[in-house]
């Protein structure tokens, strides 16, 4: 019994079931499986998590979005007039995250790649893009860099999934795929 | 002549040594009450997302998500932890508990620490989740309440090691300690290390929300705060399944099919978990994927291949018992001739079976770094931890507290009817609500979250109505597992208030922490515990094929629900 201490003093000499055996190899080489997918998924997948990052402050991040949407901005959308940007193909596009928006509005074209840069303004976001399904967690102080290739055109929503306040339910973004 | 502190159970056998008692049964109640209070926010929450009913407002709705995770994921299970370690040491090696007052001592400290956490909610400035990610503030209260509880699971912990040397010195016990005792001292040993990391991270942003600190960095945080995060739960691991053993040992005479492979898979969890965390940060800037897939991989797959093995040896030694029995029909006799009836045995059961299939599963999908990607906080994780704790822990919990009430409170359980019925309520509801939970995740719907139709946000977008049906009918099985935890809740107190007493010395105040009468304790020492009788077979007789067949089937579920993620994650965009 379980609650009784082994038969055995020297329990850890008994012989071990042939069935607990065969399912501690079997259990072993899947997760020996598991673990070899993510480094091969490296090699040949192509949806890979970023491992570029930089430091940086919200008033750094906040300029060069600014400066971005400076030059690139192509109309506006909405009754606040949220800028909606297209930057050339393969250039640095950046999207700031801050309660309750994403921002600025993007247009990118299809198959065409892009360096992503998002980091948040204030508290920690997520970058969940739909209906794509793409979730990044966005933390204030950290620029992450995505290079992504979108592959189908339409209209895209940043959702915010990382919890941010009470207006956390309103923070909706958008990029275009032309 | 010393004073008589220990009763033995007449029905169970079990001895409970007076002091030992009153510290189970009074962190067993505060543990049922902060059940009762997350779970009717839980409720709520659940009522909130049902599209259709929307109930509360956003405000209520991030207080009572912040309330019901932190209630049910921190003091309901902890305080129950407490009495299963108290149980594991004194009561299982007949022995008297290490410095009982400061047992108290430790008890007060979480009960102050939960009700100022509980405070600093209900004030309404604190609602940042269970996992009050900075820079987002709570009250210095909240931090404080945190930090009180922990020191007070700690002397527990402690006390439970305590108990352990005096029982090795005064030889109330033959050989090792048993396979259930061993498991808790796993929980204890991971509770130790995993409340070290909370302090680290907790004590410095208590004092940055006093102002004394004026920066606490988001990631730092995040990784020492998921060693505490996630660790913690394996604390519940670790304890429910000695009590699947417990319930397997005390329900059918299982013994382990070998105690070296059930051992070695609970020194596993103690050695593989605490870097496992790093799943959590799968989808952060500033960690590389080296780190990622480094720390993910050998020691989460460790683990993994831990519960696997207890996965297989826990029914396992159901089935070797059963079929000694003579229940040896086929394949699954010995299963169908369960007691199904008996809530001990379905709760434990079906919490088993949830735990692995859908917990265990959807776990490991979501702790591959790149899968992740599809899943990270997506209502997908809540959906895996609802079958994990809700299921895997509490619901044990439930179960072995169908035991402890007329054993430990000595009172007859009340209502048979629906004894029989709460665990396939509460777990079928929990059920319904995961995979329904998972299905929205899997669609994009974001966690923690009042509304997914953005109705007063400036831009606009829908998810698929697959999505919207799916949190619907997630809502209802919520519904349905609140009932479930409703009525395991009337049942356990109203047993205590109102079940017929076992002993005349149960009196009311006695099923609150209270010793009973001091007739019932009339025993000065026990025994000695002596080692399991030797089996008179030999392994090779009884094998548990039934069990192997389920494992096999386990298995080939776990490999299609992975490469069926692996494909759709090629379906998104290319990045890197």
């Amino acid at each position: 019994m379980s609650i009784l201490p082994p038969s055995q003093k020297i329990w850890w000499k008994e012989p071990i079931h042939g069935i607990e055996m065969m399912w501690i190899i079997l259990a072993l080489i899947w997760c020996l499986v598991l673990f070899l997918w993510m480094p091969y998924w490296h090699v040949y997948g192509k949806q890979n998590l970023s491992n570029e990052s930089y430091k940086t402050s919200p008033e750094k991040f906040e300029s060069k979005a600014n400066a971005m949407a400076k030059e690139h901005t192509v109309r506006t959308d909405t009754k606040s007039n949220i800028p909606v940007v297209h930057p050339p193909a393969g250039s640095d596009v950046y999207l700031l995250g801050r309660m309750w928006q994403w921002w600025p509005i993007l247009e990118l074209e299809k198959n065409k790649t892009y360096r992503l840069h998002i980091s948040s303004l204030d508290w920690q976001h997520g970058f969940s893009l739909q209906p794509t399904n793409i979730n990044l967690q966005i933390l204030p102080g950290y620029e992450t860099v995505v290079t992504i290739t979108p592959d189908q055109s339409g209209e895209f929503a940043v959702v915010c999934n990382e919890f941010c306040g009470v207006g956390h339910h309103t923070m909706l973004g958008k990029i275009y795929v032309k | 002549m010393a004073a008589k502190m220990f009763r033995q159970c007449p029905d169970s056998g079990l001895f409970f040594h007076k002091s030992a008692e009153s510290l189970m049964k009074a962190h067993a109640v505060l543990g049922v009450v902060y059940l009762l209070v997350g779970g009717f926010l839980g409720l709520l929450v659940a009522l909130t997302r049902m599209p259709s009913l929307h109930l509360l407002s956003a405000e209520d709705f991030y207080l009572a998500l912040s309330i019901h995770g932190t209630a049910i994921l921190i003091f309901w299970i902890i305080f129950f932890e407490m009495a299963v370690l108290y149980f594991a040491a004194s009561t299982l090696l007949r022995c008297r508990p290490a410095t009982p007052g400061i047992g108290w001592v430790g008890f007060l400290l979480m009960v102050i620490g939960s009700v100022l956490v509980m405070t600093a909610f209900f004030r309404g400035n604190s609602s940042v989740m269970f996992t009050s990610y900075v820079p987002m503030p709570a009250e210095p209260i909240f931090y404080l309440g945190l930090i009180l509880f922990a020191v007070g699971a700690l002397i527990g912990c402690f006390i439970f090691l305590g108990t352990l040397v005096i029982a090795r010195q005064e030889k109330t016990y033959d050989g090792s300690v048993p396979l259930v005792t061993f498991g808790a001292l796993t929980a204890a040993i991971i509770a130790i290390f995993t409340i070290a990391s909370g302090a680290v991270i907790l004590i410095p942003t208590w004092l940055w929300s006093l102002g004394f600190i004026n920066h606490i960095d988001p990631l730092m945080y995040r990784t020492v705060w998921w060693a505490l995060g996630h660790s913690s739960q394996q604390i519940n691991v670790a304890a429910h399944v000695s009590i699947w053993y417990a319930v397997a040992a005390i329900l059918f005479g299982a013994r382990p099919m070998s105690e070296k492979v059930s051992r070695t898979a609970f020194l596993l969890y103690i050695l593989f978990l605490q870097l496992a965390s790093a799943h959590h940060i799968l989808a952060d800037p500033g960690v590389s994927s080296t780190w990622k897939v480094f720390n993910t991989s050998y020691a989460m797959y460790l683990a993994v291949l831990a519960s696997m093995v207890h996965g297989l040896t826990v029914p396992g030694c159901i089935e070797v018992a059963q079929r000694k029995k003579g229940f040896n029909n086929g394949l699954f006799e010995w299963l169908k001739k369960a007691p199904w009836a008996n809530p001990v045995f379905s709760g434990m059961f079906i919490a088993m079976i949830i735990f692995g299939f859908i917990g265990g599963i959807t776990g490991v999908v979501m702790g591959t770094e790149q899968i992740n990607l599809i899943i990270h906080n997506t209502i997908f994780v809540p959906g895996h931890f609802h079958a994990t704790v809700a299921v895997g822990t509490t619901l044990t919990f439930m179960a072995i507290t169908y035991f402890l009430i007329p054993v430990l409170f000595r009172r007859e359980l009340i209502w048979p009817t629906a004894c029989k019925w709460q665990p396939y309520i509460f777990g079928g509801g929990m059920l319904i609500l995961s995979l329904f939970l998972l299905g929205a995740g899997t669609l994009g719907v974001p966690r923690r979250h009042w509304d997914i139709n953005f109705s007063d946000a400036l831009l606009q977008f829908q998810f698929a109505g697959t999505a919207i049906t799916m949190l619907g009918i997630a809502g209802f099985g919520g519904f349905l597992a609140a009932v479930g935890g409703a009525l395991f809740c009337l049942i356990a107190v109203g047993s205590l208030i109102f079940g017929k007493r076992l002993d005349p010395g149960a009196s009311l105040f006695s099923s609150f922490g209270f010793p009973m009468a001091s007739s019932c304790y009339n025993v000065e020492r026990p025994g000695k515990l002596g080692l399991a009788p030797v089996e008179q077979t030999g392994d090779g007789g009884v094998q548990a094929k039934g069990t192997f067949v389920l494992a096999l089937v386990f298995l080939a579920s776990f490999v299609v629900y992975f490469f069926i993620n692996a494909k759709y994650l090629s379906s998104i965009w290319p990045m890197g």
